[in-house]
């Protein structure tokens, strides 16, 4: 099986660590990932002003390349960018009036129409692998380790591209549980980071991210699995200013779901660009012997 | 801050700017305060979401644009997926953000960011706040 | 175009002069219509109409950038684009130059800096306020894919930025078309020299060049030639040898090889 794949600009530098985790994963499970040829940055955040469509000329134009290159799905990674490109896709099906002027605004381009569909990562694993497969891939369960799902915000929300429905995380869960982890349910799962205040103000100013990791350490979970490198950001890389000022009690790793996912299929910790997440979260796994077969 | 209620403070043209810019209708708020129970980001904000919702659906423009919240607002649309009235509340955030940035002026100056901050940010973080926070 | 058959001495610069028989047609500067023969290049039809440049006017040759025009097509809502010096005139063209474009063009020191992508986020953070709407692309001159070199900076890919925008030539309508305020040509020049300077690898026989000019080979040609009499070294120069025109690269050699 071959997919369409779009990574999103924090993919390629910052957050390698959730693509290449991801892709290494796909090919042990017998996928192939091509990545779409040619494309931009998706925005980030989907425009929410009833007049601008100017803002849905980037997400557009990706799904344009992806229609282009004979793709009918494009799965992505990101849960911004996911939300982004789903939305804007549902724009192009649902307001023909709005549509039609964004492709005739876009006149270098072909027209577009909704065509491709827009899958997120984890869907893509439930319905073409499925749990039960997913499990009997795995060589090094995480047997040991109590996870949390961060699904944030924009995995779920607005409900109509929202992987699954607003305070549910099977997904996530599904997969976990299939790698081997104890999942642990907790009052935060869908709270917002901080996401892009992160700019207007100090980080340690984010309470927004302390609270997510208070409830998560309080709740018993060891490691929080997000799929959003800017959840990621706000609640790992800022995790030792947090703690340092008192913000939060205590630390609470933070990984890319797709890590977890690389390492129970048993791949070598290399693809999981261990180096980009906070020290402490490889000292977690190495503790829990995660790092096993690697 | 009292809320003045009369024709010196309340703007009816405001108000159908507001809906129009966000595809909302603040009178439909029927000032549940479940947005504010959901959002994330009170701790931060001078006033909750629904009072914010309050002085909108009375045109109070004087007051909206000197409070804070709808630049902490973090777009998360917690209170749009649990307002039992199905106003999507992040819409008119956005609306309020937009109309003071339409004039042009920037609530973060990317000029303005050290260089050490902009290369610690994640590129989505960075985009994302630009598009919210830049004219 | 140019008359390349006359000795240097007698060119006629940029001086237009109507060619027998051909038709005029007419075109609108700012606005004025201007009846000029249909064989000129923009800038050529400009200085018959009368304009004389004193900027935004460089090599005329198409790679110095500097003469940069938007023009429409009588009755057509499309914008076009191209160099003064490069495009053929057409009737009802209505065309305004736009030779200079402010754009933010950051200080660096480049022997300074890391060979990496954020250096190039931190100088031009407002590469970040891209909508992707392709102005910038359609308003290239030379082609370039703007925006994609635009988003493969963001990707932080700046070997990909320093291919794609390799054609560019400054002429800054990318930056006069961008929503986003970015200075597009700037953010790429920066990732060019990055690019050479630390990505790259270098060439072994530009390095050894260089070695050799700093040993001092190449003086002592210089210094005859600096000592010699204006007539000598006119005659020196019209006598010299020359590569011919198109020779397939490898296949001529100077018959004089120790200046080599």
């Amino acid at each position: 099986m071959k997919i369409s794949y779009y990574p999103g600009c924090t993919l390629k530098t910052k957050a390698k660590n959730l693509d290449r985790a991801a892709i290494a994963s796909l090919e042990a499970l017998g996928v192939e990932v091509e990545e779409i040829d040619r494309w931009n940055c998706c925005g980030a955040v989907y425009s929410l002003t009833a007049d601008d469509l100017i803002h849905m000329v980037g997400p557009v134009r990706n799904l344009i390349r992806a229609k282009e290159q004979g793709a009918d799905k494009l799965v992505t990674l990101c849960s911004m960018c996911y939300n982004t490109l789903a939305r804007a896709n549902q724009l192009m099906r649902e307001d023909t009036v709005k549509r039609d002027t964004i492709n005739r605004f876009m006149d270098d381009e072909i027209d577009y129409a909704g065509e491709v569909e827009v899958v997120h990562y984890l869907s893509f694993l439930e319905q073409e692998i499925g749990w039960e497969k997913l499990k009997e891939a795995v060589k090094a369960p995480l047997s040991d380790l109590k996870v949390g799902t961060y699904y944030g915000c924009t995995l779920q929300r607005p409900a109509d591209v929202g992987i699954e429905p607003f305070g549910s995380y099977l997904l996530m869960t599904g997969m976990l549980e299939a790698l081997g982890a104890t999942v642990v349910p907790f009052a935060a799962a869908d709270k917002c980071c901080g996401s892009y205040q992160v700019l207007g103000a100090e980080p340690v100013e984010n309470s927004a991210a302390a609270a997510v990791i208070n409830i998560a350490g309080g709740a018993g979970i060891e490691a929080l699995a997000t799929s959003c490198p800017l959840c990621e950001y706000n609640l790992g890389k800022q995790q030792k200013q947090l703690l340092a000022k008192e913000k939060i009690g205590a630390p609470v790793p933070t990984y890319y779901f797709t890590q977890l996912l690389a390492l129970a299929l048993g791949l070598e910790a290399e693809v999981c660009h261990f180096e980009l997440n906070d020290a402490a979260s490889l000292e977690l796994l190495k503790s829990k012997n995660c790092l096993a077969a690697a | 801050m009292t809320l003045k209620m009369n024709a010196g403070t309340q703007s009816l043209e405001s108000i159908q700017k507001l809906n129009e810019l966000s595809g909302e209708n603040v009178k439909l708020c029927m000032q549940c305060a479940t947005c504010s129970g959901m959002c994330p980001m009170t701790a931060e904000m001078d006033y909750g979401p629904r009072r914010v919702m309050h002085m909108a659906q009375f045109g109070l423009k004087k007051q909206l644009a000197e409070i804070n919240t709808y630049w902490k607002c973090a777009s998360c649309h917690a209170c749009t997926v649990k307002c039992p009235r199905g106003i999507d509340i992040a819409k008119v955030m956005e609306a309020l953000r937009q109309q003071s940035l339409r004039t042009g002026q920037n609530k973060v100056e990317p000029s303005q960011m050290s260089a050490e901050t902009i290369a610690d940010l994640p590129q989505i973080a960075m985009v994302a706040g630009f598009r919210k926070l830049t004219s | 175009m140019c008359d390349t058959t006359k000795t240097p001495k007698v060119a006629t610069g940029d001086r237009a002069i109507l060619p027998e028989g051909a038709r005029t047609i007419p075109i609108f500067v700012m606005g004025k219509k201007y009846e000029v023969p249909e064989t000129l290049t923009i800038m050529k039809a400009m200085e018959f109409a009368g304009f004389r440049f004193l900027r935004g006017a460089g090599c005329r040759g198409g790679i110095c950038g500097a003469c940069p025009t938007v023009y429409r097509m009588a009755g057509d809502y499309k914008l076009h684009f191209g160099l003064a010096c490069q495009t053929v005139v057409e009737a009802n063209m209505y065309l305004a130059q736009i030779p200079f474009f402010p754009a933010n063009r950051a200080s660096f020191k480049l022997e300074e800096m890391e060979g990496v992508a954020e250096t190039i986020h931190a100088l031009y953070p407002e590469l970040f306020r891209c909508v992707a709407c392709n102005l910038c692309t359609k308003a290239c001159p030379m082609d370039v894919d703007v925006l994609g070199y635009v988003s493969a900076m963001k990707q932080g890919n700046i070997e990909k930025a320093a291919r794609i925008s390799f054609d560019c030539i400054q002429c800054g309508l990318c930056a006069s078309r961008c929503m986003g305020e970015i200075p597009q040509y700037h953010a790429a020049q920066l990732a060019r020299r990055i690019f050479a300077r630390y990505i790259q690898p270098q060439a072994e026989h530009l390095k050894n060049r260089v070695m050799e000019i700093e040993g001092g080979k190449y003086d002592p040609m210089l210094d005859e030639l600096s000592g010699m009499k204006k007539e000598d070294l006119e005659a020196r120069y019209v006598a010299r040898e020359r590569e011919p025109d198109l020779a397939a690269a490898g296949t001529w050699q100077p018959k004089d090889t120790s200046h080599l």
